[in-house]
């Protein structure tokens, strides 16, 4: 039986370091390429000798497709294609592929400038591994060889995100990536055709929660900024250069501008002013909103926001300052982190997910207490808020994709073992498909059951279909025809054009029966009583008596005999070829029930 | 109540009738070959292939003048009747309709076109006549294009409603048409055809009307028409989001090409190997000038250029507000410092300038692979971006407001409507006309020239006549041809004999083997074309039977795809 085999490298009951192994009728796929953001050794990396141990990945893998630009779901690719060694082709958006190689140079020089690690990626590897990047369009059908084919949707959860469907014949599964099933400020929601997958595979990095009202958080986000401004204190916002960072900022201009407030906004790094401008030209992956009234008013051009100079830290008075990293691990974020803790002014807010070991992640967990680089410690007083305004499905998201999807089977990624259990057994209730929550390294096999395209000829179609009556749409009908599976085809012609193309004899095959019916009567009246039985039973049928006293129906074949030594009993010969084996069979069943009583 | 454009069809339409064609057959709506309306009729499906707008219709009316002008235009009372003394004028010898300008529509009455179930636009040029389909035919269906299509095309379509709805004016001239009174005109009035396909401009609602039917589609997505059809466009190269459309079943295909360019401009390059192993291939959009070199006329607009401005003169170019203007902005962007043009001030003036050359910045997608890597970094693909920052190019909505107090001269205006009768053109050349210093240059070839300045006869300042049409010209198609290898080629009439001015250049048509088929406007050709086999799925309940008694189901499904089914289901 066909069967679609999954392994993840990562993202396997964990979120980071995304990389999916899909093996569908025949063919190798590997979603995503990330790192992890927890780990600074070797499992920072999927560990691709599980792939292979010493050939080339390109022999082992048909493509790669990439998410979006997510570190942790292509910050191993350089690493993969350059230093394990890959040279086919890796698919991604056009967003994608302008943002990529900029995130993966920042975080090449944060661990090799800054922290001085060698044995790293270079700048030049780095574009070596984005010139085997084939970008591909919304919707877009890419043949990635004669079988296997890729198709890229809307996923919505930042700039040039989007899920895959790969499909091979007429199996196929789908890779969420991340997503999110609500338009935000500057993104669209994520949408799916009713493709009906095998598989889906989805994050679930929400698979408990169900997020209140987004105007709520908002509200709520709002208010802690203005509160903390008014009384002098400063705010500081961890985001990634892009994503969250684009919709905070709108949300902050725009009430800024309403409050007529004059505290200072920054946001860090040169990213800031590149990223935006990836905003401008990307325009047409935002939303229908910002879309449409860009020629008036680019949304991403901000009036109240400008760039940050490390020095500003030190100013003082209010002031909200959005910095790079997200997750408090490095760079600019926590340099500031550092400074401001110590006071109970100030305010920091994670607006998304924290990976487990960040400084973000112990924090949010409630230590106030952190051991900093060189056994120092950093007593935390400032207040620390999350507000989820990650982009990420909910439950009630991923249930609604899968309504969307119709899957036959729902794989989960990308999210926590304990709360993925939870999501596991809401989705069997709910959908009654089999769902599958697979750990690191932990194959799971999925048996499908797809039909068989066949080529029918035409003749041989028009030819059955009009036999009988005129075809019915809600009637099936039965038809005959040769199957000839050659050369990897599978042709459906009618047995007269198989035996000539295959140069065979044609042979006769026919089946005889004996019925024996109790019958004192002469041998022409009994043939007389059948026809008559026959002839009110198969209304439908031409049912005609023979001047030589023979019956047929059809072309079914019916005589009468005395029994040899019985002549109270009478033998029916019944014969028939094998293409009215139906009929046939019919016939007999219903002579061996008998006569009915005769009324003469 | 307003009065419909177009008469609705008497007959209901009837979808139950609709047979299994086994032909594919091709209705020929439009006569114009590269503004084509055709619809082919393909597996049960209705499928109609672009719905262009002939304008040069057009150059039969008298310019809408933009400022209450009692110069420039004098025109004398065309006698033929009293009757008519209101609706025709006479200039320099030619005679015009004193009325609001028309265009002629695709054929309405060849077949009901409420039984048409998709439309599939090719660029955004194909499209203007999309709201007097979808909105007065009964029209049902779904219309397919790419978004960059549908985009420019809107801004097209605003600029033409915007240009004419701004000059009202209360004559609506119907009584020349009389085929009594129209035999008896002058040329070229007594020979235009299809004047009772004439009508005036639709409306803005219309547009959007017509705009939302729309779904956007991307190049190389398949799309199913009722399970027995897939659709697909392909790069064309000649716009920004044109394409090429396949229209296949398993074991046929058709080729639809429309206004395709192998030349290296803005547009992402043209996806050739996708039309291999066509059944048939519909030809169409080739370019107008064949004989002109657009590299070369692009040159000769720049060098007219310089040269005017130098001598103090002011040059005009007529023009659509998308496209080639790109192009042109871009050659002039390298130009102007070697040129020692950097203070003459560049106007592109439309009511849709700055959306036009706003978009043109976003479509990195479809883009060709040069520009695509400029986003990458990211920077503006086009340069004009450049030019607007540094104040060389400024665009105004119209002649009206801002622009009348920076306006200096000499300058450059690039303006709309290339066909010289409506839009802010019209006042540049009762402005310009007089001066022998100033120069107009016709670039877009949609128009005759000639044709285009008669009503301003008689005219002192230079014309200069430098089409840039960058579609396919006959080599290319000959070559294209030989490498796509269709068994059949269908192509308008126009295209299987030397242009009428050539006769003798018989290197100007189309030539293949087997020759092709051609068609005119109101003809309906059927296609021959042969298949043996069909598509169907063995479901696996059947297929694991093997071994048991065999035999299945035929299921025929209304959307005429097959399923093979167990008996025992």
């Amino acid at each position: 039986m066909p069967e679609i085999k999954v392994t993840p490298l990562g993202a396997g009951q964990d979120v980071g370091r995304s990389c999916i192994l899909v093996s569908i009728a025949g063919k190798n796929v590997m979603l995503d390429c990330g790192m992890h953001m927890g780990y600074n050794d070797d499992r920072r990396f999927p560990d691709f000798s599980y792939i292979t141990q010493n050939g080339r990945l390109t022999d082992f893998l048909d493509c790669v497709i990439i998410s979006h630009f997510h570190l942790d779901h292509c910050g191993a690719l350089p690493y993969f294609s350059e230093m394990v060694g890959y040279d086919g082709p890796i698919y991604m958006t056009h967003p994608t592929k302008a943002i990529c190689p900029i995130l993966l140079e920042d975080y090449r020089k944060i661990t090799v400038d800054k922290k001085g690690e060698t044995n790293f990626f270079t700048s030049q590897m780095i574009k070596d591994c984005m010139k085997k990047v084939v970008a591909v369009h919304l919707h877009q059908t890419v043949q990635v060889d004669e079988e296997l084919e890729i198709k890229a949707y809307y996923a919505g959860h930042v700039l040039g995100a989007a899920m895959f469907q790969i499909k091979v014949g007429c199996e196929s599964v789908v890779y969420t990536g991340d997503y999110n099933m609500t338009p935000d400020r500057h993104l669209g929601a994520a949408w799916i055709d009713k493709c009906r997958p095998d598989l889906l595979i989805t994050e679930s990095t929400y698979a408990t929660t169900i997020r209140d009202s987004k105007r709520c958080r908002e509200r709520d986000f709002l208010k802690k900024v203005h509160e903390t401004v008014e009384r002098g204190g400063k705010v500081l916002i961890p985001v990634f250069a892009l994503g969250r960072a684009q919709e905070l900022c709108i949300l902050l201009e725009t009430f800024w501008e309403r409050m007529n407030l004059k505290a200072p906004i920054y946001f860090s790094t040169g990213l800031t002013e590149k990223a935006n401008h990836y905003y401008k030209l990307f325009i047409t992956w935002t939303n229908q909103k910002i879309r449409k009234t860009f020629v008036q008013r680019n949304m991403f051009e901000f009036k109240h926001i400008k760039a940050f100079d490390r020095a500003f830290a030190d100013n003082p008075g209010p002031m909200v300052v959005f910095a790079t990293p997200g997750m408090l691990h490095a760079g600019q974020s926590l340099q500031i982190f550092r400074k401001w803790a110590g006071n109970e002014k100030n305010m920091v807010i994670m607006p998304g997910y924290c990976v487990q070991g960040t400084v973000g992640h112990k924090i949010l967990s409630g230590q106030r207490k952190l051991e900093m680089e060189g056994r120092q410690i950093l007593e935390v007083k400032m207040q620390v808020e999350y507000m989820s305004f990650s982009a990420h499905a909910d439950a009630k998201g991923i249930m609604q994709l899968i309504r969307q999807a119709e899957p036959r089977n729902v794989l989960l990624v990308h999210g926590e073992a304990k709360k993925m259990e939870f999501l596991k057994q809401k989705i069997e209730q709910e959908f009654h498909v089999s769902c599958y929550m697979p750990a690191n390294g932990e194959t799971t096999t999925i048996f499908t059951n797809p039909s068989i395209p066949v080529d029918i000829s035409l003749g041989l179609l028009k030819r059955e279909t009009a036999i009988g009556l005129a075809p019915d749409v809600k009637k099936p009908k039965l038809m005959h025809g040769t199957l000839i599976m050659k050369d990897n085809s599978f042709r459906l012609v009618s047995p007269e054009q198989a035996l000539k193309e295959l140069g065979l004899a044609e042979h006769q095959l026919r089946f005889t029966c004996r019925v024996h019916i109790q019958d004192p009567r002469k041998e022409h009246e009994t043939v007389l009583r059948v026809y008559n039985h026959l002839k009110g039973v198969l209304k439908d049928y031409s049912v005609q008596h023979l001047p030589d006293g023979s019956i047929t129906v059809e072309s079914i074949l019916i005589q009468a005999t005395a029994h040899s030594e019985d002549q109270g009993t009478k033998v029916l010969l019944v014969s028939w070829t094998y293409q009215d084996e139906e009929l046939g069979s019919y016939l007999t069943s219903l002579l061996k029930k008998g006569l009915p009583p005769s009324t003469a | 109540a307003k009065s419909p454009i177009l008469a609705v069809p008497e007959e209901p339409s009837n979808s139950l009738s609709k047979k299994r064609n086994p032909h594919v057959e091709v209705y020929c709506l439009s006569g114009h070959p590269t503004l084509p309306c055709n619809v082919l009729k393909f597996k049960s499906t209705t499928i109609m292939l672009d719905c262009g707008l002939d304008m040069t219709s057009t150059l039969n009316f008298l310019p809408l003048p933009l400022v209450q002008s009692n110069i420039v235009l004098y025109f004398c009372v065309f006698s033929v009747d009293v009757f008519f003394l209101q609706e025709l004028k006479e200039c320099s010898g030619h005679v015009f309709v004193d009325s609001v300008p028309e265009f002629c529509l695709p054929e309405t009455e060849l077949l009901d076109l409420s039984t048409v179930d998709v439309i599939l636009i090719s660029n955004y040029h194909c499209m203007m006549a999309l709201p007097y389909i979808t909105e007065y035919t009964g029209f049902t269906g779904t219309v397919y294009a790419t978004e960059p299509t549908v985009q420019i095309g809107r801004l097209l379509m605003e600029e033409l409603v915007n240009s004419i709805e701004r000059v009202p004016k209360a004559q609506s001239a119907s009584m020349w048409k009389n085929k009594e009174v129209q035999r008896v005109l002058p040329a070229p009035l007594k020979d235009a055809v299809e004047v009772s396909m004439w009508r005036k401009c639709y409306t803005m609602p219309e547009v959007n009307a017509a705009l939302s039917k729309i779904q956007l589609v991307g190049y190389s997505q398949k799309i199913e028409l009722f399970g027995a059809v897939q659709v697909t466009p392909l790069s064309s190269g000649y716009a920004l989001g044109s394409s090429n459309w396949i229209i296949q079943s398993h074991y046929e295909k058709v080729s639809y090409v429309s206004g395709s360019s192998l030349l290296t401009t803005h547009p992402q390059p043209m996806d050739q190997a996708s039309l291999k192993n066509s059944d048939v291939l519909i030809l169409t959009g080739l370019t107008q000038i064949p004989t002109a070199n657009p590299d070369g006329m692009v040159g000769e607009f720049c060098s007219n250029l310089a040269m005017t401005v130098r001598n103090g003169g002011n040059v005009l170019v007529p023009c659509y507000p998308s496209g080639v203007i790109y192009d042109l902005l871009e050659c002039l962007y390298q130009y102007i410092d070697s040129a020692g043009l950097s203070n003459v001030p560049f106007y592109f003036i439309s009511p849709v300038a700055n959306s036009s050359l706003e978009f043109s910045q976003i479509f990195a997608e479809w883009l060709c692979h040069n520009k695509q890597t400029k986003v990458y970094l990211p920077e503006p693909p086009f340069p004009h971006a450049e030019l607007i920052q540094t104040n060389k190019l400024k665009h105004y909505p119209s002649i009206h407001g801002d622009f009348s107090n920076d306006f200096k001269q000499p300058c450059v205006v690039f303006t709309g409507h290339p066909s010289l009768r409506f839009g802010d053109v019209v006042h540049f050349m009762e402005l310009w006309g007089k001066s022998s210093l100033n120069t107009v240059i016709f670039t877009e070839p949609d128009f005759s020239y000639l044709d285009a300045l008669a009503p301003y006869q008689p005219l002192a300042m230079k014309c200069v006549y430098c089409p840039i049409d960058t579609r396919l010209n006959f080599i290319q198609v000959s070559k294209l041809l030989k490498e796509v290898q269709p068994l059949h080629v269908v192509c308008p009439e126009q295209y299987t004999q030397p242009p009428p001015t050539q006769s003798h250049r018989t290197d100007l048509m189309v030539d293949c083997q087997p020759p092709p088929m051609s068609y005119r406007r109101a003809e309906v050709l059927t296609l021959p074309y042969k298949r043996r086999y069909e598509k169907i799925e063995i479901m696996p309940e059947v297929s694991n039977k093997n071994g048991e008694k065999d035999g299945g189901f035929l299921l025929i499904q209304p959307n005429s795809s097959y399923c093979f089914s167990s008996p025992f289901d």
